[in-house]
């Protein structure tokens, strides 16, 4: 465990490091992701005040602080992609990965994770700049923000080990990029990306209690700027552990077979 | 290590790819959407040898011939599809941590360093990844970064680094641990002279060091003859030689070269194959048999200021191994 403490340290400071040096190229990616919600922000902001204020319990001033705050959550989310899996192979990284005594996926998630750690830094003056411009309404409680903290860690490790599992379907096809797609499109709809979990159609909310999507997206959110009480924050917690779990079983699983596949024909 | 005294015990081991085969053409590409055809090409066909721990051993052969194939079932990347391979006691294909540990495959044309950062940073991470402790860690770096001669260049970031510079760094980062075994494919492709030269001496000196267990591919023979007292030729998948590097040379080389130095220049092609004439000095081509007869011919019929019999340059007598 030392070792793997030690590894993780490592893998985060040189990740800290490499993206330390490419911090414009960080930041003007950031900023280009800040199109997105606030389009969203603007065409609900505009719905909400044309219905009298809010909608589904939502004002002008809640929904900046939901798409302010997804700003961060989108940065958690994001993870070594299936696109790059072919890329991975075809060019020989996994190979070498699979020369190391450590599994490839502690790798992933250690220099992720330290990539992470500059882009809370370089994200903290852009949510002041968005704050100043659309003034977020948010009375966050001190065990939502303690959730919050823990939760967009967990949203990081289940998506993770979603992607980590598409991605592995690359040793069978090189067609996982259409795959992804299909995944992307549900995700985007059922994890509080696109809209607030609680504007989606009752039957949809009933979709998503099923998948992983919205303790990746809507829930880390909510947890700081919704009114959610400690016992849904724990439910929430709880259902992201239950969600890192089944993710790392499917990887465990689908990394043996694919290991099988892959050291069958090797690269 | 095991009962086994081998450092590498190979045995009867093979590897057959399936590979997709089909016409071209509208009508062939309908085909096989419901009946896919495919056809077995054995890469690697039932190959056998031992190699000693400390032994430095060239394994040679042309493209496609089954060297990496080989090297990769070794280091446990590939499963062999028939036979058994030992390395140090362990079976590469279970890739066990402590397997892993011990033993390194370094590519020439594969970068595994940190792009953007200095060499030092990967070294790091080499450190964490095979658990080294940081006195083991600081000696072993500082010893093969004095050996490989780049103590002014390890802060430099990688990216700006030479190709040379680039590869010395790669073989400094794979032998952090102290690998017991490595698997050197084509590590001087594409570097100059003294660069290779470079990197030879210091294979040389690691296995004189450390005493580990070297196979290495290359298409440079001065890389082989610097470093291999024994080569394996593997050809279609086959070992043709496997044995000692002059040995291969005494069987293989079918003929003898003949350097004559003459006051003037002579015609001397009734002797044999001219392959190169450079004023007086002529060299001819002879079959080995025919060696000393002919020679003794030259010395009697010629003024000769000088002459001797070399044994032909090895690339000749690889592609004669081939060719048979």
């Amino acid at each position: 465990m030392r070792h793997l403490f030690d590894f993780y340290r490592t893998t985060m400071k040189l990740a800290v490091i490499t993206q330390l040096q490419y911090r414009t190229a960080n930041y003007f990616y950031m900023i280009g992701m800040i199109a997105e919600p606030i389009i969203y922000l603007v065409v609900w902001s505009t719905i909400a005040r044309a219905q009298g204020g809010s909608v589904g319990g939502y004002t002008s001033g809640s929904f900046a602080a939901y798409y302010i705050v997804w700003t961060l959550v989108r940065n958690m989310n994001i993870v070594f992609t299936p696109y790059g899996w072919e890329w991975r192979i075809q060019h020989g990284e996994l190979s070498a990965a699979l020369l190391r005594p450590i599994h490839p996926l502690h790798r992933d998630i250690a220099y992720f994770a330290g990539w992470k750690v500059v882009v809370i830094i370089l994200w903290l003056p852009l949510a002041a700049a968005l704050a100043l411009l659309f003034r977020p309404e948010l009375h966050p409680t001190w065990p939502g923000i303690l959730t919050f903290l823990l939760a967009i860690w967990g949203a990081y490790l289940i998506r993770t080990m979603l992607l980590w599992c598409l991605g592995m379907l690359t040793f069978w096809t090189t067609r996982v990029s259409a795959i992804y797609e299909l995944f992307f499109a549900v995700e985007l709809l059922l994890s509080g990306r696109l809209v607030p979990m609680a504007l989606l159609p009752s039957w949809a909310q009933h979709l998503a209690r099923y998948m992983p999507f919205q303790w990746t997206f809507g829930f880390p959110i909510e947890a700081l700027v919704g009114q959610l009480t400690p016992a849904q924050l724990l439910m929430g917690l709880a259902m992201q552990i239950l969600w890192i779990g089944i993710g790392l079983a499917g990887v465990g699983v689908i990394w043996r077979q694919g290991m099988r596949a892959f050291t069958a024909v090797g690269n | 290590m095991p009962n086994n005294t081998n450092a590498i015990q190979v045995t009867d081991l093979c590897k057959v790819y399936r590979v997709p085969v089909r016409e071209a053409g509208l009508t062939a590409a309908l085909r096989s959407l419901v009946q896919r055809q495919t056809r077995e090409v054995a890469a690697v066909a039932g190959v056998s040898f031992a190699i000693q721990p400390g032994e430095v051993v060239g394994f040679l052969g042309p493209n496609g011939a089954g060297k990496t194939t080989t090297l990769k079932m070794l280091s446990g990347l590939l499963q062999p599809s028939g036979g058994t391979v030992q390395v140090l006691g362990y079976t590469p294909q279970r890739r066990e941590a402590a397997f892993l540990r011990q033993m390194t495959l370094v590519m020439g044309n594969r970068n595994q360093l940190q792009w953007d950062l200095p060499a030092l940073d990967s070294f790091e991470l080499q450190r964490a990844i095979y658990r080294l402790p940081a006195d083991t860690y600081r000696q072993t770096r500082d010893e093969l970064i004095g050996l490989m001669e780049v103590g002014d260049l390890v802060h430099k970031p990688v990216r700006n680094l030479s190709l040379g510079e680039r590869m010395k760094m790669e073989f400094i980062g794979a032998l952090l641990h102290r690998p017991q075994v490595l698997y050197l494919d084509e590590p001087t492709i594409g570097l100059d002279v003294t660069m290779q030269r470079r990197i030879r001496s210091f294979i040389a000196e690691y296995n004189r060091r450390y005493g580990a267990t070297v196979m290495l591919t290359s298409h440079y023979m001065a890389d082989v003859e610097a470093l291999c007292r024994r080569v394996i030729v593997i050809h279609h998948g086959h070992v043709r030689y496997d044995g000692a590097l002059s040995g291969l040379v005494e069987r293989f080389a079918a003929y003898r070269q003949i350097g004559i130095s003459l006051a003037e220049p002579t015609d001397l092609s009734a002797y044999g194959q001219v392959v190169a004439s450079d004023g007086g000095r002529t060299t001819l081509r002879v079959p080995k048999a025919d060696a000393a007869r002919i020679t003794a011919r030259i010395l009697a019929d010629l003024p000769v200021r000088d002459l001797t019999i070399e044994e032909p340059p090895i690339d000749d007598v690889i592609e004669q191994v081939f060719a048979t």
